[in-house]
């Protein structure tokens, strides 16, 4: 599986409340939180993010609060995967669980330049980058987290194991 | 190796005689909490998981703090569909208005979290409960979906950090500025992935509240969970509050720590973080001339009994600085109760403070005290990140109740030492 897009970068400790802010959690319809996705540090974003493009940021990413509607903002708003250095422990979690693609990668995100294309290879974690015509190497994942990805996230990896 | 007090429940609860940090490991949970922004999401992925029921009614918690009472249609529904699941399910831990506050609260003053078990909640607060010697920890809907069709949860098993609190806290020093203090020393993402465990002398001089108060904040560091070791408060706690059989855990003499912090909590100032992140703390010394426009005294940091008796005990007789505005947020109905029958309404609306039915409103920006553009609030609440309580343009500052109440009544950011 890959991802192709062009990056939105952000720097350190990226929190819940400005990927989608409170006001906005009386409604838990992807779309709409779409609409206000990273809002208040770029409001631009939700207008101009298109289908595929990709997040990059620095240290903890998603820190704060443990509303999934943030990797679901994220999601709907298009988006094809986040690359940081590291993530907020819940965020990682809730975006493996959801099937929001992550990847942790220090070498990317020192690279990598807002507006650059860039491509990600989920099987292998390499980042390419078009741009400057760079690649990047990912860790990857523990073999039990990949078995949560392979069954599109958790719902499907616990369905599995009920049977 | 030895293990870690974390480590130790969590290998119980994994029918493990060991684990080490960075296993993956399946663990039983004693408790599956949500509220009425999180656990409307975890109800429709609970209804794709396809079991009919939940795996146990009675360890299954709803509460509706967040934008309750009602605060538009939008929450009304989410609410209703909360509370449809709890009716339909046969929930027994359900708290409507009029029993619920603000859960991490509620949780433990409804005896339903004790020391040694393993709670997950969806809301990353849920690592309050630690102050009674449990792990808990906050998730997020999904995980909440399968916990409560499973009564499971995968984790990595943490590494830790270990803080070795010694001597006693002087004058208006509280958990809260504690907590902050080392938030300000490690970052917000100085405990990532990892347990904080206080322990030393200096925990037998925090009560329960301040306990609750500094678990309560170990997210803002990035932490999987802060836990307290057991003594005697938390046995009397725990007595006075909830039948369940509770088990307590040591950490071993030889458990790995990644690192060591030793704390004298004697020479600890009132300490606040400024906007917009908890770690940039400063000792009240530091502060300078910060005027504000509002103050949030409540949460579930904040909103004990002890919170409030701190703030009344300045507040009494004295008035709010004009053109500031004071809201107080008792953390439950019960806090609420005990509150009003020792005075402490009184002295508060007296003093020109509002009194807020127990929720989260301004905590989260929700409702009930939002800041605009360029306003600035002391907030006892444990997030100051940007628009938390409203514009983005605002400014949020983390403080204690005794920091929080001092400066309502000067209107700058004040050492409680200054009012006499
Ligand atoms: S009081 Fe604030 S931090 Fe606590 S649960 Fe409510 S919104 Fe979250």
């Amino acid at each position: 599986m890959k991802a192709a897009g062009k990056v939105f970068k952000y720097g350190s400790n990226v929190d819940t409340d400005v990927i989608i802010p409170a006001r906005y959690l009386n409604t838990s319809d992807p779309s709409e939180l779409a609409k206000h996705c990273m809002e208040d540090i770029d409001a631009s974003f939700a207008e101009v993010v298109k289908q595929g493009d990709i997040i990059v940021a620095d240290k903890n990413f998603g820190c704060g609060s443990s509303r999934e509607h943030a990797p679901l903002a994220i999601k709907s708003a298009g988006v094809s995967c986040v690359i940081a250095k590291t993530f907020a422990r819940i965020f990682y979690r809730n975006a493996i669980n959801i099937g929001l693609p992550i990847m942790e990668c220090e070498p990317a995100v020192d690279g990598i330049e807002a507006g650059d294309q860039i491509e990600v290879d989920f099987s292998t974690g390499v980042i390419s980058n078009r741009t400057k015509g760079e690649t990047y190497q990912a860790e990857p994942f523990p073999a039990f987290i990949q078995k949560i990805i392979a069954a599109e996230g958790l719902v499907g990896y616990t369905r599995k194991h009920m049977e | 190796m030895g293990m870690t007090m974390t480590q130790k429940i969590l290998a119980a609860h994994a029918g493990l005689d060991e684990v080490k940090a960075g296993q993956l490991i399946e663990v039983n949970l004693d408790l599956v909490l949500g509220n009425d922004i999180t656990a409307p999401v975890a109800i429709k992925e609970f209804s794709k998981i396809g079991t009919a029921g939940v795996f146990d009614k009675k360890k299954v918690a709803l509460v509706p703090d967040h934008f309750t009472p009602n605060k538009d249609i939008k929450s009304a529904e989410q609410c209703k569909v909360l509370r449809a699941f709890a009716v339909e399910k046969e929930i027994e831990n359900y708290f409507e208005v009029g029993q619920m506050g603000i859960e991490h609260g509620l949780i433990p003053e409804k005896g339903l979290v004790v020391a040694g078990d393993v709670v997950i909640g969806a809301d990353s607060h849920t690592c309050t409960y630690g102050a009674l010697g449990a792990f808990s920890t906050g998730i997020g809907s999904t995980d909440m979906a399968a916990g409560m069709a499973t009564g499971k949860a995968w984790f990595k098993v943490p590494g830790a950090l270990k803080f070795v609190l010694k001597g006693k806290p002087s004058g208006w020093v509280s958990g809260k500025d504690v907590i902050l203090h080392i938030i300000g020393m490690i970052g917000v993402d100085g405990a990532l992935y990892k347990s904080m465990e206080f322990t030393g002398d200096g925990v037998a001089n925090l009560s329960m509240d301040d306990r609750f108060s500094m678990a309560n904040m170990a997210i803002e560091a990035g932490g999987k969970n802060g836990i307290f070791p057991v003594d005697d408060q938390t046995v009397a706690y725990m007595n006075a509050h909830s039948e369940k059989p509770f088990k307590v855990y040591e950490a071993d003499e030889d458990a790995a720590y990644e690192a060591v912090y030793e704390i004298d909590l004697s020479q600890l100032s009132p300490t606040v973080a400024f906007p917009h992140l908890p770690e940039n703390t400063r000792p009240i010394e530091d502060v300078g001339e910060v005027k504000i426009d509002q103050v949030v005294i409540g949460s579930c940091t904040n909103g004990r009994i002890e919170d409030l008796r701190v703030a009344a005990k300045l507040l009494k007789g004295k008035q709010v600085a004009k053109n500031v505005r004071v809201i107080i947020f008792p953390v439950t109905q019960k806090v609420y109760l005990q509150a009003l029958r020792e005075g402490l309404i009184e002295t508060f609306i007296e003093a020109g403070a509002v009194v807020s039915t127990p929720t989260c409103g301004p905590c989260l920006g929700g409702h009930m005290g939002i800041l605009a553009k360029g306003e600035r609030a002391v907030a006892t609440t444990n997030r100051n990140f940007v628009g938390r309580m409203g514009h983005p343009e605002s400014e949020v500052y983390l403080a204690s109740p005794a920091v929080a109440a001092a400066s309502a009544i000067t209107g700058r950011i004040t050492n409680p030492e200054e009012i006499q």
